[in-house]
């Protein structure tokens, strides 16, 4: 929320054109994640709580650090961790913050029906509208990274607003305050992309990490978080991160040939019975019209 | 068949009786209703007739009930007419002479038992599709039970349920337009019950002669 209406470049469930349809803004915002310099020290997470005003959930301890299984409608943000054994036999503790990825090319917008309860703003942010929502639940099924969550008391779906609230103001997303190493940084998405390809290159020249590389999946679009991982070969091994992400096709066919299809079946459909009904009338039965030769009443 | 006499007094044959009568409306108001909110949540072009319709959130909490009392009226249509709507090795003449039938030929077309083929045709569709339309419709209910890891169950139904939607109404156009527009009397039939001896004679014209040896012979 919080944002100018003006800069909405998509919205879910909307019949004609967008607000900002004629808008060129210089730049988006983008998250950078650095999971090679994070300690898992849950700062993010406890940050996320307090600026969005949710209180501390119950744990769910599966003998590791992690404080719950995946993130939930009232816990936006949360480290992914996995005891990683390397070939030489080594243990790498890979810790990776999950919260929204804010898609380019949002799977939960296009999957969503309720016109407005998902919105794309100029800036790269991707924000649930909960007034508009309908509680159907499609973005979950539309997100291919598992982020949108179903509030049972709100019957409405929540997620990460990457603090629109804070950052249409002038301020940096409450985790990126929160973080005590700097593996958070918050910018422009082109001087997010260089820092992370910088970082990269000296994990593999200088650091023995001939994999490192920068996430940010073209499947989507390109996301506004994006990640500096060892081995950017390997994402899944950070939390279940997908290799490569896509809207899934069965939204995708839902909303594009099967619409058209259907809509024309429909109105094929209509047409043609008005078309059967001038050209053949309707069944009248021997022996039943009146003297005067019209149908016969109601037979 | 129930023992209730199928030709009235008055000169005029029941084709329906009240029980099917009201079972019939029962899943008719019901797919309507179904019908309406399903239309506004798959193209926002018609998202408005969810807000006429008391708002989008109500639709979409209503729908799945609806759903049940429709798939309750399915399951009593199954229980009253399945034998009825039993296929023969008759509906394949009456088939092939579906043109004359459409072209209101109808001295041309083989005669129909109580239901004609086409009618069972829109049974066993509206029997199958109801129950995947069951099926798919509890999953998209629900989907914050389904686990992530059988995530493609809900894309499946996101994806199916339209498509069997779209399938009932097909059937559902030519429904209405026969039952109201092109076959004269049908519509009484359904509201009032009685049809004319002769148009039970021309539409149905085994099943009226059936009707007449089984009440000669009771006399």
């Amino acid at each position: 929320m919080s944002q100018a209406a003006t800069e909405l470049v998509r919205i879910s469930g909307h019949a004609g054109p967008v607000p900002g349809a004629g808008l060129d803004r210089e730049f988006t915002v983008c998250k950078l994640v650095d999971t090679t310099t994070c300690i898992g020290c849950k700062a993010c997470e406890v940050a996320c709580l307090e600026w969005n005003g949710y209180p501390f959930s119950e744990t769910k301890f599966d003998n590791s650090y992690q404080t719950m299984p995946e993130t939930a409608w009232n816990y936006w943000n949360l480290i992914k961790f996995n005891e990683h054994e390397r070939e030489d036999g080594t243990l790498m503790l890979l810790m990776r913050k999950d919260q929204c990825m804010h898609c380019a090319d949002p799977g939960c917008l296009a999957a969503c029906p309720a016109d407005g309860a998902i919105v794309q703003y100029a800036n790269g942010i991707v924000d649930f509208q909960e007034a508009n929502c309908i509680g159907c639940g499609y973005c979950m099924s539309g997100c291919p990274f598992n982020i949108p969550k179903f509030s049972p008391e709100a019957r409405k779906v929540f997620k990460c607003t990457l603090c629109n609230d804070r950052v249409s103001v002038g301020l940096e997303p409450a985790c990126i305050k929160a973080c005590p190493t700097g593996c958070l940084h918050f910018g422009t998405k082109n001087e997010m992309k260089e820092l992370a390809e910088t970082r990269a290159r000296q994990l593999r020249e200088h650091s023995g990490f001939a994999d490192a590389g920068v996430y940010d999946p073209p499947g989507v679009g390109g996301t506004h978080v994006i990640y500096v991982l060892h081995d950017a070969k390997h994402p899944e091994l950070y939390g279940g991160l997908p290799n490569d992400p896509q809207v899934p096709l069965m939204v995708r066919l839902w909303k594009e040939p099967l619409k058209w299809i259907g809509n024309l079946g429909i109105i094929v459909g209509v047409v043609g019975i008005f078309i059967h009904y001038l050209r053949f009338g309707p069944k009248v039965v021997k022996g039943e019209r009146k003297a005067n030769g019209s149908e016969g009443e109601n037979l | 068949m129930s023992r209730e006499p199928y030709l009235l007094p008055n000169g005029r044959v029941l084709r329906y009786t009240f029980h099917e009568r009201l079972v019939h409306w029962l899943t008719g108001v019901s797919y309507v209703y179904l019908l309406l909110t399903g239309l506004a949540f798959w193209s926002p072009w018609l998202f408005w007739i969810a807000i006429i319709l008391g708002g989008a959130t109500i639709s979409r909490e209503l729908h799945p009930w609806v759903g049940l009392v429709f798939t309750v009226g399915v399951s009593m249509m199954y229980r009253m007419w399945h034998r009825q709507m039993k296929e023969t090795p008759a509906d394949k003449t009456w088939w092939a002479a579906i043109g004359h039938y459409i072209r209101n030929e109808d001295d041309q077309v083989p005669s129909a038992d109580r239901f004609n083929p086409g009618q069972k045709l829109l049974f066993w569709g509206f029997f199958w599709n109801g129950i995947l339309l069951l099926l798919t419709g509890l999953i998209l209910w629900f989907p914050q039970y389904i686990p992530w890891s059988l995530g493609f169950l809900r894309l499946a139904a996101v994806f199916l349920h339209p498509v069997f939607a779209l399938c009932t109404i097909a059937l559902f156009i030519i429904h209405v337009y026969m039952g109201t527009a092109m076959e004269r009397g049908a519509f009484g039939s359904v509201i009032r019950g009685d049809v004319s001896r002769a148009w039970a004679n021309e539409h149905h014209h085994t099943w009226y002669q059936q009707l007449l040896r089984d009440s000669t012979a009771r006399k």
